[in-house]
């Protein structure tokens, strides 16, 4: 039912100059669902993302969110009601955790107070301790823990759809699971709606319900992973061999019940 | 004697007030003004490059110009503009001191308020940029809350630079008439205290070095966001400017203001001037170093009231005539051209300051030389040295003319040096003028005109055109009229080349009062 679809790309197409980044795309995002969409550099996996709040605007096709097309609404409000987390956190450097955080509602002209609490929230949600790093600058984080801010910032003025945009890509591997988990289950508990760009297919098989694939600006499939692995694209079979292959060499390298 | 105790510190620090309250207002007026007009160019073209780079291109042009022609330029061009004024829109304002001045550090203040407020702000990463988008600002959100306080710290670099470069230049904005710290490196370069021109040179880089720091508080201020600093930067630099402006408050405008040229003769005689106007019970200050195409046009226009001008000077640069006629025959005609403008020349002060040709009397012995045509058969093997302007001058062409003259090379000097110059052989002809001290102090003679190829150059006592009908300023000046002859003249143009307390114009002046009040 289109009423139920959060994000909705019907025949999109965007030019840069000679480069057709995105190539009469069409794909639906459902209220509530965790879609990832799996490219290389250059596939335009990233231009598509852009397109849904307007940082990019598209050449021809409709995109609509929340049912509404985007070319109706505001940009600018837009973006306001659509979380976005960035690559490397996109932290300003000279704001401190607290406000990075609270700019969003901040923009939204929410009280000082009501932000202040909103923050202290939002620190507990993304497990960071509130005393310790509210009033800290962005350069006193680890990697880890900026991506957390970025998250944090994404979510505060409550989006019902957040968009992020190779967030964990890079993390240290174990950051990264911890990372990647504690965002599953956030995108869960807060019945959000998240599409997350990712050139790793592992991560997106662990963390997403649907992964769309992109390559040449063209989407070449879309469904469950257990759907892609019946696909007969030789590309989207090459990305799922990787994985496989993981487990398999982990199967045999460790032991069948570790010490964990 | 120590020089601590040299009195001249003490008349030094008592113009200070004056000097560096005018330079202060207008220095912080320019960079407030040049700041003004960059900034927004600066954001404005930061994304468009033909335009920025035009800009850019502009900006460098201005900083070629010297810091003294950029000043100098705009006088005529304020002239202009006040008549086009007066002549549309029935108002004129004064082209003289502070607005030239103003106008033209404005424009030397914006080449690094530009160039670096162009380069930190389009050296922000442009991820930063879209994430300010990504987060839902609108574009001028982005520039206040990211863009601007990121480029902050290379914008303000930018902005010290200015102010330094302004507080520097500014000194050289008193041949224009505004008063500045560069009152005492004039008058000091110009009357050997080198006392004036010491303390001219520090209290201008103690105040570049003060508002410097005051602007780095407030940055550090800024990008720490703490109050505290930037408060006390603020807070600085209102209190220069208060500071600045309080004694200057109780002053009244009123009174006259005597001008003089930039040499030292003209600093005596400005001093004698206003002391015979103080001593009438008239109040009267001295607008010294004034730039000889700024000051006549000064009068003329009521900036300042009296000043002494020489005659054939007069002739060829104001009425630009190019023959030379009788002594005076001259001084009529010039009396009757000024009085078109409702210019007064009051009277002859009864010498004359003329250019004259000096050599050594000994070389002037040793090559049987005694008049300028007997110097015409040598020229070939000597060399000349003149004033930043004589060569350029119809005087010179006029002795080149009559005398047949060609010199093996011509150097021009900061008539100071001239005269040690050819003593010491390092020229062997210098354009010097009849009335220096210096012609005495280094034996020093000045070859006879027999063609009468320089005209007159008698001092001669001009007042502006409001106080044609003056009477009692004319009354106060009268009996200094025709009372200084050359032999005076030069003595008090001696004493004034002197490197001690007795050598002050204001000592000069009351010695000559002395010397010719009797008379």
């Amino acid at each position: 039912m289109p009423s139920k679809l959060a994000i909705s790309y019907q025949q999109v197409t965007k030019s840069f100059g000679r480069l057709k980044a995105v190539d009469d795309v069409s794909l639906d995002v459902a209220e509530g669902e965790f879609l990832a969409i799996v490219g290389g550099s250059g596939s335009g996996k990233t231009t598509l993302l852009r397109l849904a709040n307007r940082l990019i605007e598209a050449d021809a096709g409709t995109i609509t969110v929340a049912g509404e097309d985007v070319r109706n609404v505001d940009p600018v409000a837009l973006r306001r009601r659509i979380g976005y987390v960035f690559q490397s956190g996109g932290l300003f450097p000279h704001l401190s955790v607290a406000d990075n955080i609270g700019i969003t509602p901040k923009l939204l002209g929410e009280p000082p107070a009501a932000i202040a609490t909103r923050v202290d929230e939002l620190l507990d949600l993304v497990q960071l301790d509130r005393a310790e790093h509210r009033d800290r600058l962005p350069e006193a984080l680890s990697g880890g823990q900026r991506q957390r801010v970025g998250v944090a910032r994404a979510l505060a003025a409550k989006p019902r759809i957040v968009l992020m945009d190779e967030p964990f890509g890079a993390l240290d591997p174990l950051t990264r699971d911890a990372l990647g988990d504690d965002y599953r289950s956030l995108h869960r508990s807060l019945g959000l709606t998240t599409v997350m760009i990712t050139h790793d297919m592992t991560e997106a098989i662990l963390l997403a319900d649907r992964i769309a694939v992109m390559r040449g600006g063209k989407l070449l499939a879309q469904g469950t992973p257990a759907e892609l692995s019946n696909s007969g694209d030789a590309y989207v079979l090459e990305l799922l061999r990787t994985p496989r292959r993981q487990v398999e060499r982990l199967n045999a390298l460790l032991p069948a019940s570790g010490a964990a | 004697m120590s020089l601590s105790a040299d009195p001249r510190w003490g008349e030094a620090l008592s113009h200070l007030s004056d000097y560096l309250g005018n330079h202060v207002r207008v220095s912080l007026a320019a960079l407030a003004l040049g700041l003004a007009i960059s900034l927004p160019l600066a954001i404005l073209t930061r994304n468009r490059p033909a335009p920025r780079a035009i800009l850019l291109a502009l900006a460098s042009i201005v900083q070629t110009v010297p810091g003294l022609a950029l000043l100098a330029l705009f006088y005529p061009l304020l002239l202009l503009a006040a008549s086009v004024t007066l002549a549309w829109f029935g108002v004129s304002f004064s082209a003289f001191g502070f607005l030239p001045a103003m106008l033209a550090l404005a424009l030397y203040s914006m080449l690094p308020v530009l160039r670096n407020g162009i380069t930190g702000l389009n050296g922000i990463d442009p991820a930063l940029i879209e994430a300010a988008k990504g987060v839902g600002m609108t574009a001028r959100q982005s520039l206040i809350m990211v863009e601007l306080p990121l480029a902050l710290p290379v914008m303000m670099a930018g902005i010290r630079t200015a102010a330094v470069w302004v507080i520097g230049t500014a000194t050289l904005s008193t041949p224009i008439g505004q008063t500045s710290l560069g009152n005492y490196i004039f008058a000091g370069l110009q009357t050997q205290n080198w006392v004036f021109v010491l303390f001219g040179c520090f209290a201008s880089a103690l105040l570049a070095l003060a508002v410097d720091q005051l602007l780095g508080l407030i940055e550090s201020g800024l990008r720490h966001r703490s109050r505290l600093r930037t408060g006390l930067g603020g807070i600085g630099i209102a209190a220069l400017v208060a500071a600045t402006l309080v004694p200057t408050m109780g002053r009244s405008s009123q009174g006259y203001v005597v001008g003089a040229k930039t040499f030292a003769e003209q600093y005596v005689l400005s001093a004698l001037l206003r002391d015979r106007l103080q001593a009438a019970g008239l109040s009267a200050t001295a607008r010294s170093g004034l730039g000889s195409s700024v000051i006549f046009e000064a009068l003329k226009a009521g900036d300042i009231d009296l000043y002494v001008d020489y005659s054939g000077t007069l002739w060829a640069n104001q009425l630009h005539r190019t023959d030379i006629k009788p002594r005076a025959e001259l001084l009529a005609d010039l009396k009757t051209a000024l009085a078109k403008d409702k210019i007064t020349l009051l009277g002859e002060l009864g010498f004359e300051n003329a250019y004259a040709l000096v050599i050594p009397k000994k070389r002037a012995e040793a090559l049987g030389v005694r008049t300028i045509a007997d110097l015409a058969a040598h020229a070939s093997t000597l060399s000349i040295a003149g004033d930043y302007e004589f060569f350029s001058r119809p005087e010179w062409a006029a002795l080149q003319k009559a005398y047949g003259l060609q010199f093996r090379a011509q150097r021009q000097m900061q008539p100071d040096f001239m005269y040690a110059a050819v003593a010491t052989g390092e020229v062997d002809v210098i354009a010097g003028y009849t009335s220096d001290g210096l012609i005495a102090k280094y034996d020093l003679t000045a070859l006879e005109d027999p063609k009468h190829a320089i005209p007159p150059y008698d001092a001669v006592l001009l007042l502006a055109p409001k106080r044609a009908g003056d009477e009692k300023l004319q009354a106060a000046l009268k009996p200094l009229l025709g009372k200084i002859d050359i032999a005076t003249m030069r003595e008090a143009n001696l004493r004034a080349s002197g490197n001690d307390a007795n050598s002050s114009p204001d000592a000069v002046a009351k010695w000559l009062w002395e010397k010719v009040g009797r008379r």
